[in-house]
């Protein structure tokens, strides 16, 4: 069957085919789609497929873990900082190994479209010593996701899939199968001993990992992913990389050059020494993201030879590639432009949010006191940095706000509000906020609950009608846990609530409450 | 034949439509076809653009490089400015005049008509007025633009009809109906403006 798919439902597509059981993911941006995708189509598995969103990117990779587990394949996405939260699970998942296969989606965002960094996924297979994929097009997406799944359950290894945000939200022609893969069934592990990580066991596993490192390498030199075609120049060679390839080919300059197409990692060591050998005296390295390759190869190549990419300016160290990377600047298209500077036009929280509100009324209490600060969020809300609200002084990483309130407070900050939405603080909040309660911490914690997760298009939150309850739990006493409707009309209600707790010295939680107006219009359409 | 089209507009009003719409025209001519979208935080209000590629060959890059857009098509004035260093020198601009006004410093209106109206190619539609006249809500402008745009699009305006009715099908035929009508102004429009 041939349909128009975005590389995230190419990769989903190629998951169910692939006789997928169970889909773990946190939404996050460019990562969401792939499980929204599933979520619509997973009724007509004839088995089913587990398919509700997760509480954070660990609570997910060890979830998938528990079923690869069991004996069936389960698919883990994220965007790339989700990885940071898994991490500890998806680095040790590499020494347990899988039982059922096990792949792992990880969505960078160059240029941080929609983030806080730039970071590199491949870093982290590396870093787990475990093969790596990284698809050139939606195809690929759709094939290798199919792909993957045996290479993990024939190396018993889970196997990273990395995309970049191009790749992601971009959508093309897919060939997909008529004759989807049935799901493995249940079967537990043979070895009882290789999910223990105790030293003895884990020692063993790890000594077995490294074994199987020359057979991922030969598998990448002779699997297909990996091309080198030899140039008519051969001094000349190009290593393209994912959609490096693409904008490499749109540019045109490949001519004459010998081309050595990477998509699945680890390198490929005797293609590369093939390269050298064939002549190569200049290799461009075309990569989205960090110099990951460009630093590789320069342990493998010949000092003799010259390495440009990345590191060395040949290409733009920050910011997503594209095809005019390639071409130099006095060589490019004549372009027009507007006479005049455009003003830009940053996105903002949707006029009607509660969040507007919510800031509203802490922006007049904050300015109440001297030096009142106000740590935030990642969320919409976050867009309460920007004008006209400018009302956060820091946005780092999902549930920071609480923690570095606390910090804060510890080191005499007062008052310290915190603003988290109900998303992000059953993410990675709750347990700061324990922290804070542990030690009565003189912090005012507002969660902004708009009832969803939000900013990646209003789906489910974890801790919907929990809240109230999650807070006492964690030892805020009850008379301290407070809740607003965040509305024009109650302003002097809301601001008196907040004020009441930024005067009480010690932990304190004020949750105000208006359903996201995007999930309530939707609702309303259906 | 090779088209390459910059979509733009601000977050929320309705850019991916289109493409979705050139899509499936493009599918029903067998031709390939690559749109790079933007999701996630960009789209609250923001400005917005698609990267939409069709051709009779296979497709290189997600992305269309500078110099080299067929077509801007904007459902917003200044947006289509923000995307001129993608349009090749024989380009068209195809753009709604109607300003959406959500920043401060929203530059002075006949300034950014201006602009367009130096392009050597462009047109210029009032889609506003154009949905009112066929009985429309101001959702179904995303159609008038596209319809301004058949004539250059290489496509047969019955595949572009075609691909709408697939498109907007699970919503009801009174919603099919009233797009197919902005679709046909904006074509009518442009052909009378050419």
């Amino acid at each position: 069957m041939k349909q128009i798919l975005l590389g995230d439902e190419a990769i989903a597509q190629g998951a169910i085919d692939a006789g997928l059981s169970g889909v773990y993911a946190y939404p996050g941006t460019p990562s969401t789609e792939i499980t929204e995708y599933i979520q619509l189509r997973e009724s007509k598995a004839p088995q089913g497929i587990f398919c509700q969103w997760a509480t954070n990117e660990k609570t997910a990779m060890e979830a998938a873990l528990g079923m690869t587990y069991a004996g069936k394949r389960a698919l883990v996405c994220m965007k790339h900082v989700g990885m940071n939260v898994c991490a500890d699970a998806f680095v040790n998942s590499a020494i347990t190994g899988v039982n059922g296969g096990l792949v792992v989606v990880a969505a960078d965002d160059p240029s941080m479209h929609s983030s806080q960094n730039e970071q590199d996924s491949r870093f982290y297979a590396k870093f787990a010593l475990i093969p790596c994929f990284e698809p050139s097009n939606q195809q690929e997406a759709y094939d290798m996701t199919r792909q993957a799944f045996e290479l993990s359950e024939k190396l018993r290894v889970p196997v990273l899939m990395r995309v970049t945000t191009r790749m992601a939200h971009s959508r093309a022609m897919v060939v997909t199968t008529d004759e989807p893969r049935p799901q493995n069934a249940h079967s537990l592990p043979d070895n009882p001993q290789h999910f223990i990580l105790l030293p003895a066991f884990a020692k063993r596993n790890y000594a077995d990992l490294l074994a199987q490192q020359p057979e991922f390498i030969r598998l990448s030199e002779e699997c297909g992913n990996n091309t080198y075609t030899k140039g008519t120049d051969p001094k000349r060679a190009i290593v393209a990389c994912g959609i490096g390839y693409n904008y490499m080919q749109e540019a045109g300059i490949a001519q004459g050059a010998s081309v050595l197409k990477i998509t699945q990692y680890p390198l490929p060591v005797a293609l590369i020494n093939r390269m050298v050998e064939d002549g190569a005296e200049d290799i461009l390295v075309a990569e989205e993201g960090q110099p990951v390759v460009e630093e590789l190869l320069r342990g493998m190549v010949p000092s003799s030879v010259r390495i440009r990419g990345r590191l060395t300016g040949a290409l733009p160290r920050m910011g997503e590639l594209s095809p005019d990377c390639f071409v130099a600047a006095d060589s490019q298209q004549p372009k027009a432009k507007a006479d005049f500077v455009l003003p830009g036009r940053p996105p903002s929280m949707c006029q009607g949010c509660g969040h507007r509100d919510m800031y509203t009324a802490l922006n007049e209490v904050a300015r109440e006191y001297q030096q009142a600060r106000i740590f935030g969020d990642i969320g919409c809300y976050t867009l309460g940095a920007l004008s006209p609200f400018h009302a956060i002084h820091s946005c780092v990483e999902m549930g920071a706000s609480i923690t570095m309130a606390k910090g804060a407070a510890d080191a005499g900050q007062y008052p310290a509000f915190a603003v988290i939405g109900d998303s992000t603080f059953t993410h990675s909040g709750m347990t700061g906020l324990l922290d804070c309660a542990n030690c009565n911490a003189d912090v005012v914690v507002l969660i902004s609950d708009n009832l969803t997760t939000g900013m990646t298009g209003g789906q489910d939150s974890a801790g919907t009608g929990k809240l109230e309850r999650i807070c006492m739990a964690l030892g805020v006493p009850e008379e301290h846990v407070r809740t607003v409707v965040p509305l024009a009309k109650n302003m002097e209600e809301m601001k008196a609530v907040i004020r009441e707790e930024a005067n009480y010295h010690g932990t304190s939680v004020v949750i105000a409450r208006r359903e996201c107006i995007q999930t309530l219009k939707r609702k309303a359409r259906k | 034949m090779k088209k390459d089209i910059i979509l733009a507009g601000v977050g929320g009003q309705g850019i991916l439509s289109i493409a979705t719409v050139i899509g499936q025209a493009a599918l029903a001519e067998g031709w390939y076809l690559k749109q790079a979208e933007v999701h996630g935080m960009s789209q609250r209000g923001g400005e917005v653009q698609s990267h939409l590629r069709i051709s009779t060959e296979p497709i290189w890059s997600d992305l269309i490089p500078q110099g080299q857009a067929d077509i801007i098509l904007s459902l917003e004035p200044l947006e289509a400015l923000r995307y001129l260093p993608w349009l090749a020198p024989d380009g068209c601009v195809v753009t709604s005049s109607v300003p959406f006004r959500n920043i401060d410093n929203y530059p002075d209106i006949e300034q950014v008509y201006a602009a367009i109206k130096a392009c050597p190619k462009h047109v210029l539609i009032d889609t506003d007025a154009l949905v009112k006249e066929v009985n429309a809500p101001v959702q179904a402008a995303n159609m008038v633009l596209l319809g301004a745009a058949i004539p250059m699009l290489g496509v047969e305006p019955e595949i572009v009809k075609t691909g709408l009715e697939k498109v907007f099908a699970r919503k009801s035929e009174a919603i099919v109906a009233t797009n197919i009508r902005a679709l046909e102004a904006g074509y009518e429009y442009a052909k009378k403006s050419q």
